[in-house]
């Protein structure tokens, strides 16, 4: 069930604070499974957060990211009501999207 | 030589005494308050709900006739009232055995399915007990816990429960009072519960099941009584099993009147 976003959007005064919890399990590749096999790489590469369209963080990420990341941004310019967008794309090409307006 | 001896023990002093309030205030209560309300078992609670009312087993039917102790289907609260007992099966139960009565009577599932994997193995992103568990809590969040003393079989429950807590076995001679029957202890950092008590039992029994960060997956009540059996080097502690039961209704009663506030969030 991965590909899940929970998103929170406040207004903080000047800036915007958003708040994005997402549902990966963030296999390094490193680790053995019970019965001593690799458990195969899989985590998100490609972060990307949007205002009202507008791209205003992007980012990669890599197997030191925690399972099921936890992503905290400020940007400026937003305003209540606004949407804001956060899409992940991992190493599988899975993607996951979740959405939220500014309050 | 030895003015260095005395400075350097006055030294080490010093160092634990900073590590013992690190562990009382603790960055991670800092991390959990970055988190909020942003625990990642509301996921494993949406997983969970869908469990419930998704059909399985052989005879193709859903959870939704278990009876949980409150009545077939009822949800809320009723996680507060376990461990309890039951006169269907004529015995007490927690939450998992209770699941895995209702799995095999009502969806014809075999006990050994059941057991094959109750609990995450490393890179699993969590199971149905799992998941099951997290929801149902859930159902019961903010509502105090009572674990009924009223049938006898529960009172012998609790009695054994005591038993066991106290019980001084293994390689270790540990029993689990060894680290939780007193206050103001620590293991490495982290504050162990005094769970003798009432405001360490219930400080430990509300907040399980919980989303263990450590390990990326929610883990039951149940599993926290295995994992202590796995770290006292007992032998393995059976889910549902009277054993299990009898430490969780110790700790249940222990707990009584504390509000659930499951899932938790832990290291």
């Amino acid at each position: 069930m991965a590909g899940r976003i929970r998103i929170r959007a406040q207004q903080q005064g000047d800036h915007t604070e958003v708040k994005a919890l997402m549902r990966h399990p963030m296999e390094t590749g490193q680790r053995k499974d019970q019965a001593g096999q690799a458990i195969p790489a899989h985590f998100i590469e490609e972060v990307t957060m949007t205002h009202n369209g507008n791209v205003v963080m992007h980012a990669y990420w890599g197997a030191a990211v925690s399972a099921n990341p936890f992503l905290g941004v400020q940007f400026a310019g937003g305003a209540a009501g606004d949407e804001v967008v956060v899409t992940w794309r991992d190493n599988k090409g899975e993607t996951g999207e979740g959405s939220t307006q500014i309050r | 030589m030895r003015n260095a001896i005395i400075v350097g023990i006055s030294l080490l002093g010093a160092v634990m005494l900073v590590a013992t309030s690190a562990a009382q205030d603790g960055i991670f209560d800092e991390y959990r308050e970055m988190m909020g309300d942003d625990n990642p078992a509301i996921f494993v609670i949406d997983e969970g709900e869908e469990y419930w009312y998704t059909p399985a087993g052989p005879n193709d039917v859903s959870l939704e006739a278990c009876d949980l102790g409150l009545g077939a289907g009822v949800v809320e609260g009723a996680y507060a009232r376990f461990p309890r007992y039951f006169e269907d099966a004529d015995r007490v139960m927690d939450l998992e055995a209770r699941l895995e009565y209702c799995m095999v009577t009502l969806q014809g599932r075999t006990p050994e399915e059941i057991h094959a994997k109750p609990y995450s193995l490393r890179g699993d992103l969590g199971t149905e007990m799992e998941a099951l568990s997290a929801w149902l809590a859930d159902q019961s969040a903010g509502v105090p816990v009572v674990s009924s003393q009223d049938h006898p079989k529960e009172r012998e429950m609790y009695a054994l429960g005591e038993q066991l807590f106290y019980y001084r076995a293994g390689p270790h001679d540990f029993s689990c009072a060894t680290c939780h029957g007193q206050a103001n202890m620590r293991i490495r950092l982290q504050a162990l519960a005094n769970l003798s008590g009432h405001d360490g039992a219930a400080e430990a029994y509300t907040t399980w099941p919980a989303y263990r960060i450590s390990e990326g997956v929610v883990r039951t009540m149940g599993w926290r009584m295995r994992d202590c059996f796995r770290q006292q080097r007992l032998p393995e502690l059976i889910m549902g099993s009277p054993a299990s039961v009898a430490l969780q209704t110790y700790l249940a009663v222990n707990a009584s009147g504390a509000e659930i506030a499951a899932p938790g969030l832990k290291r």
